[in-house]
């Protein structure tokens, strides 16, 4: 191996891997390296044991979550980090695709947003509407402060029937709840319909994203998740055979389960129905197989009339998944003759969130999924490296809403650039909140020390011209001071996968001194 | 009409002949040019951080600065993002106000300001990718934006098109970040740099020989991402070609 071949082994798990084939003889042609649009020819060869998931964020306690450590670990699996953002960046293209058919797409923005801030600048009464005509529908409904009361709520409906098993479709805020560990703490099995879901549920991995739960799995990954758990050939990762095996185990759960369980998309007050927009048609097999149907429903999800619904559904799955609408898009209105129909309408911080000034226009979010599928910081480190319910940029700032300290780190998971406000299908200020939730955290003594005495020292010395020229001029000082510490600190952060800049023979000050003189 | 040469302390410590061709090139359009000498930095990197309370100083002495001119000029998106719409760590009064209303990026000031209508000296007979930096493109409005719907048209392009000889082409992810956002590119040092390595493929494989951005924070990353992979791409400021580099 020559020597020439050292910048790219040392870059190699910085590209992706068909670019750092080291041992490959073709990479150098007549003694000169190929270039580098060259190099992408060769083709992926598909290694003889398939790369291991990488896990998520490490969760300990209440100790602050580290998205970074297990985001590197992401980009250490380079099969999966490739895969992931090809296949999420691919999602945005398409939805690029079909917002561009839709001439009147931003103001279908910005009529959606206005919608939500009038809904939830009058929530308690849209609430109350709904309410009402959701009883006078036959509905059942329930009021959870948070997700402790929502899940006993639950309990007791299911107790009151006798029911012993439950089949759910996705929910983030059943996850928000902990709904699936507390039902098997009580002996109640519940079985997930989105196949998604259901992997990261026989994987009792949590979802790594609020559309697409297992994007970050591999089918290699999933081979050996049912192989484990269904029987199957840990060797066969044919998406059909593991597609059909899935099937053959569940339906037999879903046709004798006692009860069913669905989210809600959205509520609409004036009616008191609610609808589920799914692709798989698995919510309607939750909702109308058992006779008992229980919908857990986030208090935000609210609109004041159906009218309304028709801007949000243009809007959902174009901007999810780039499709014009979901597959199944199901209004449910009361419940079937000899059956039974339960709303939980849950709290668990919203009401707080709505009262903080610079944070309370989260609670527009649908929950699309396009700001993650946008955000490159995402893409490059799944949806897990965040260790909390909502990654992404959505959930660096929700997450904190919950938890402050274990969820301080997260808001300096992005570099503000800013594509995740622009996707937004309600037009929330995503990376100004992110920048905003910095500032909190900041000042509630939640950044690491390494971080606040670099900022504190870089700041005394940015106001003192004089300091700060002599300090630039003498290295030893520099190591410690912006811009020189972003690069030369001790730690060597930068030079870690990147080359440091070439330092001239003298700084622009100086030239100007020399050139120009002073003034 | 005065204006104050802002020069970034990036610029100013890795690039001066960034802020020598922005000083040139105003000055060839009869603009006069002061540079204040007690300048440091815009505060972007602490409230970047979060610590607003540490930038407060910087950014009063950024005023102080350029307070008494028409405008002040800066070879930096991404700084001027941060006067004109970040500048909140401090108390603000008028001329605070005046500041931030009057702070321009070389690429505004250039296309909106002087409205220039050719660049006479400047040939440049090669292929270039043009990277928007993120403050630029979606904070200041440099351009259309990839995600929104709206009519194309890009400032720094227009300038590049009234080069000789230069030839643009696209990347596959135009607006993608590059990753460097500033203390991310140390602090988040893994995720920042496999953006920048993913960038600097996109860029290699446009089949550019240069790229050309506003903003020398973003290229610096990038650079370091290339030297390392041992990818022969290089980097100049749109300064540089519009002053009449010839490579």
């Amino acid at each position: 191996m020559s020597d020439t071949h050292a910048p790219v082994q040392a870059a190699g798990r910085m590209l992706h891997p068909e670019l750092a084939a080291a041992s490959d003889e073709s990479e150098v042609k007549n003694g000169r390296r190929l270039d580098h649009a060259e190099g992408t020819s060769h083709p992926i060869r598909p290694s003889s044991a398939p790369e291991p998931q990488p896990r998520g964020a490490r969760i300990r306690g209440n100790h602050r979550i580290s998205q970074s450590e297990a985001a590197n670990r992401f980009i250490a699996a380079p099969q999966h980090e490739k895969m992931h953002d090809e296949r999420l960046w691919d999602l945005r293209q398409k939805r690029d695709r079909v917002m561009h058919r839709i001439p009147e797409w931003e103001e279908l923005r910005s009529l959606a947003s206005a919608i939500k801030e009038h809904t939830l600048t009058h929530l308690d009464e849209y609430l109350d509407r709904f309410e009402a005509n959701a009883r006078t529908n036959g509905i059942h409904v329930h009021w959870a402060r948070d997700g402790a009361e929502h899940n006993r709520i639950v309990h007791d409906i299911l107790l009151d029937h006798g029911a012993a098993s439950l089949i759910k479709s996705k929910s983030m805020l059943t996850e928000e709840c902990g709904f699936r560990d507390y039902m098997a703490s009580v002996g109640i099995k519940v079985i997930e319909t989105d196949l998604g879901e259901r992997i990261q549920q026989l994987d009792n991995e949590d979802p790594s994203h609020v559309v697409v739960p297992a994007v970050h799995k591999l089918r290699t990954d999933v081979a050996q998740v049912f192989a484990k758990t269904l029987g199957t050939d840990a060797g066969n990762s044919n998406v059909h055979y593991l597609a059909e095996a899935q099937r053959e185990a569940t339906r037999p759960l879903i046709l004798e389960a006692d009860a069913g369980m669905t989210g809600a998309n959205f509520v609409v007050a004036e009616t008191g129905t609610f609808v589920v927009c799914t692709n798989e048609g698995n919510a309607d097999l939750s909702a109308n197989v058992p006779k008992l149907h229980i919908a857990s429903i986030g208090i935000e999800k609210i609109i004041p009339r159906l009218e309304h619904l028709a801007v949000f559904v243009r809007l959902l799955s174009r901007s999810a998944l780039g499709s014009p609408m979901t597959q199944y898009t199901s209004h449910f209105r009361g419940p079937r003759a000899g059956g039974e129909m339960h709303v939980v309408l849950v709290d668990n911080g919203r009401s707080k969130r709505l009262g903080m000034e610079e944070f309370w226009t989260s609670l527009k979010c649908i929950r699309c999924g396009a700001c993650m599928n946008t955000c490159p910081v995402y893409r490059r480190s799944g949806g897990l490296s965040y260790g909390a319910t909502y990654s992404g940029p959505i959930g660096l700032i929700i997450d904190p809403t919950f938890n402050r300290h274990k969820y301080s780190a997260l808001p300096f998971s992005s570099t503000l650039n800013g594509s995740c406000t622009n996707v937004c299908p309600v037009k929330i200020n995503i990376h100004e909140q992110i920048a905003a939730w910095r500032k909190v955290m900041a000042e509630h003594h939640e950044l690491p020390l390494i971080k606040k005495s670099a900022m504190k020292a870089a700041g005394a010395l940015l106001a003192r011209p004089t300091l700060y020229r002599a300090a630039i001029a003498s290295a030893d000082v520099a190591l410690n001071v912006l811009p020189h510490f972003v690069i030369y600190n001790r730690l060597n952060a930068w030079g870690k996968h990147r080359e440091v800049p070439h330092a001239p023979r003298q700084t622009f000050h100086a030239w100007y001194r020399n050139n120009r003189g002073t003034p | 009409m005065k204006v104050g040469l802002f020069v970034p302390c990036y610029v100013d410590a890795f690039h001066p002949d960034v802020g020598i061709a922005t000083l040139h090139l105003l000055e060839r359009f009869g603009v006069e040019v002061e540079y204040p000498f007690d300048q440091t930095c815009c505060g972007q990197p602490m409230t970047n951080s979060g610590c607003h309370a540490e930038s407060a100083a910087t950014e009063s002495l950024f005023v102080k600065n350029f307070q008494d001119y028409d405008y002040v000029v800066a070879p930096s998106g991404s700084c001027v993002h941060h006067v004109r719409y970040n500048l909140d760590a401090v108390a603000q009064t008028d001329a605070v106000r005046k500041v931030r209303r009057s702070t321009f990026d070389l690429v505004e000031f250039l296309h909106d300001v002087l409205k220039v209508e050719a660049f006479p000296w400047a040939e440049f007979p090669h292929r270039v990718a043009y990277h928007n930096n993120c403050n630029a493109l979606r904070g200041l409005g440099h351009a259309s934006m990839s995600e929104r719907r709206a009519e194309p048209f890009s400032k720094p392009l227009d300038l590049l098109h009234k080069v000789r000889g230069i030839e643009v082409v696209q990347l596959a992810r135009p607006d993608e970040c590059c990753g460097f956002g500033g203390t991310f590119s140390v602090f988040e040092e893994g995720v920042s740099s496999k953006m920048g390595h993913d960038k600097v493929c996109d860029q290699s494989q446009s089949g550019a020989e240069y790229v050309v951005s506003a903003d020398s924070s973003c290229m610096m990353h990038q650079q370091g991402c290339a030297e390392r992979a041992g990818i022969p791409m290089k980097y100049i400021h749109i300064a540089q070609i519009l002053n009449g580099a010839s490579a």
